[in-house]
């Protein structure tokens, strides 16, 4: 495939690495870690996104315009994506939050030996 | 000078947004609950009066801070929206009268304002969801809704703590489904460059044959279908209905799962268009077999539970799958019988859940081997169930018969033994519903109450609105007009090129 793609190739990689992780972990914090790559890959299609080759940070410099017109980024994505990278912290936080309570509730973090008890329950 | 009225399409959302922060101030028991009802009556009230200025006047559209869009962000009151603004402040409101005394027996009372504060952040992404025109919008609200749901479940943890760890569950998964929603937003602004719901709805054709649309089709399906517990991607629903409070049970039960209905209506009929989903992607091929596995699995699934808020957890993942084949028949009778089953089943599920809670109130337990005799020792509240397993089940004079029959007769048009096949599996999952029923039925009435213990009736303040559901079941299952009305017309409205 075309190198031009690169990010893009990276995103779905990250995307899937994040989303194995989630899967096959057994242990709490390392899914956390897992589902924080996920979300994070999806930042990064973001950013991608809104780079157009050649173009500059979308700053319009008073004087400058009346020669040639700059080419400039896309800046939506990228404003986007701030509040996506806000959702993720909450996000995290709330995740290992409840892993402390679940870690003082049953002694444990491993999903198997959680599950167990929770059947003995 | 502005009118309030004017403003009317933000409040609704606004409201429960701002008075948030000052929930979570609030010490006591009352103060919290007080405001957040009052809060909630107010959305239902802007909501009310948003749905008929449309149905007076046609669609409102607000522009948000006054830029137009597509470049600002718009919300959009249709009939679909409108409908599901004043369900969802509706069931919030009905269920906030029953909160007051149910939740101090589960919930700490130091943390009452933080759980209200909360419970109102869920109650803004909802009615969010549903008013805004605008995808990357329905994610910001999408994930106000669900973290404050995970933390709302999360607070059943002093009754069982494996309320935690379903929390936890829930937001692996949810979030698994967030993202790939956003994933897909984002494919979709890449090939049309705008965000706003309307717009790309109208470049959707130029560009509907792409490679990456079709991958973000397939993401924001996918992403939606996770949120909306369609078997087999229903395993969190179970865990979070059965350990959390209980009015957070009944609230659930009755709007977000609903919620995320609506987000799959939206996409399929007004976004992609009736045509590419359907006879361009084959969506029905996908949707259908999932659809009537997951409704005759979890009737099936749902006999064999021993809790009985389980019971009906499952019990809701199989009227999920009566509302997505609904959607799956892709012709407007079809459509029309999902918005009334999504109005109907949030009725009953929220009384049913609503009398769970009185039982849970009086026994302090949910398991059905604690709940034996209960017909006897709270007469009313279980017959209250009694009535809304009746619903449930689809006898006549009850909405699930509205429902059930306009499902039947949107099948039947599909013709041939493929129709009559799909009615037959209708009625075996409704048979199954008479089995899971009458197993509590049973244990209610016709076991005898444990030694010692004698008649108690719940309190009327957990009575009443409990009846309210119940009652407000049967006046919507004998007269249709509102729900089979306004379905018809938000199902031609969606079909008719809008």
């Amino acid at each position: 495939m075309s190198f031009g793609f690169f990010n893009y190739w990276v995103f779905i990689i990250l995307l899937m690495i994040g989303l194995y992780t989630v899967m096959s972990r057994n242990n709490f914090v390392k899914k956390m870690i897992g589902l924080s790559l996920f979300q994070i890959s999806v930042f990064l299609f973001y950013i991608s996104m809104g780079k157009i080759s050649g173009g500059t940070a979308p700053i319009v410099i008073s004087g400058s315009l009346d020669t040639a017109e700059p080419i400039y980024s896309n800046p939506l994505p990228h404003v986007l994506i701030l509040t996506a990278i806000v959702v993720g912290i909450a996000t995290t936080a709330l995740g290992l939050s409840l892993v402390v309570r679940i870690k003082e509730s049953f002694g444990t973090i491993e999903e198997d030996d959680i599950l167990e008890m929770e059947d003995g329950a | 000078m502005i009118s309030l009225s004017s403003q009317f399409p933000i409040l609704v959302a606004l409201a429960p947004l701002m008075a948030a922060p000052f929930c979570a101030l609030f010490r006591g028991n009352t103060l919290p609950w007080a405001m957040t009802t009052i809060i909630s009556a107010f959305s239902f009230y802007v909501s009310l009066s948003l749905l008929f200025s449309v149905v007076a006047s046609g669609p409102i559209s607000y522009e948000l801070g006054g830029w137009a869009p597509p470049w600002g962000i718009e919300y959009v009151v249709d009939p679909l929206s409108g409908f599901m603004l004043v369900l969802i402040s509706g069931i919030s409101t009905g269920v906030l009268l029953f909160a007051r005394d149910s939740i101090t027996k589960e919930v700490p009372a130091h943390q009452l304002g933080l759980f209200f504060a909360a419970y109102l952040l869920s109650l803004t992404g909802m009615l969010g969801i549903c008013i805004t025109g605008d995808a990357f919008n329905i994610f910001v609200f999408l994930e106000i809704m669900s973290l404050s749901s995970y933390a709302l479940i999360a607070m059943g943890e002093r009754t069982d703590r494996r309320a935690l760890t379903a929390a936890f569950q829930y937001l692996i998964i949810g979030t698994v489904g967030a993202t790939f929603y956003l994933t897909g937003v984002g494919l979709i602004y890449m090939m049309t460059g705008t965000l706003n719901i309307a717009d790309i709805a109208s470049r959707f054709p130029e560009i509907e044959g792409t490679r990456p649309i079709l991958a973000g089709v397939g993401f924001i399906i996918v992403g939606i279908c996770i949120k909306l517990a369609l078997f087999p991607m229903h395993v969190w629903l179970p865990n979070s209905y059965t350990y959390a409070p209980n009015i957070i049970t009944a609230f659930f039960a009755g709007t977000a799962t609903k919620v995320s209905v609506y987000l799959l209506i939206r996409f399929i009929f007004t976004v992609f268009g009736p045509n590419y989903s359907f006879a361009g992607l084959g969506l029905t091929d996908v949707l259908m077999p999932l659809a009537i596995l997951g409704f005759l699995s979890m009737s099936a699934v749902a006999i064999f539970q021993t809790n009985l808020k389980r019971l009906l957890a499952y019990s809701s993942v199989a009227q999920l799958g009566y509302m997505v084949l609904g959607i799956a028949l892709a012709s407007e009778a079809g459509l029309t019988a999902s918005v009334v089953h999504i109005f109907n089943h949030a009725v009953v599920k929220t009384g049913l859940f609503l009398s769970v809670g009185c039982m849970f109130y009086v026994v302090g337990s949910t398991y059905l081997k604690d709940l034996q005799g209960v017909g006897r020792r709270m007469p009313l509240t279980t017959f209250g169930f009694a009535l809304g397993g009746l619903g449930l089940i689809g006898v006549p004079l009850t909405p699930g018969f509205i429902s059930k029959w306009y499902l039947v007769v949107a099948v039947l048009e599909k013709g041939s033994y493929f129709g009559y096949a799909l009615v037959a599996a209708l009625m075996v999952s409704s048979l199954l519903a008479v089995i899971y029923i009458w197993r509590v039925v049973e244990v209610a009435y016709f076991r005898p109450p444990p030694e010692g213990t004698e008649t108690q009736e719940a309190p009327l303040s957990l009575l009443i609105p409990t009846w309210i559901f119940i009652l407000g079941s049967f006046y919507f299952g004998i007269e249709t007009s509102f729900n089979v009305g306004f379905a018809k017309t938000i199902a031609s409205f969606l079909m008719g090129g809008a």
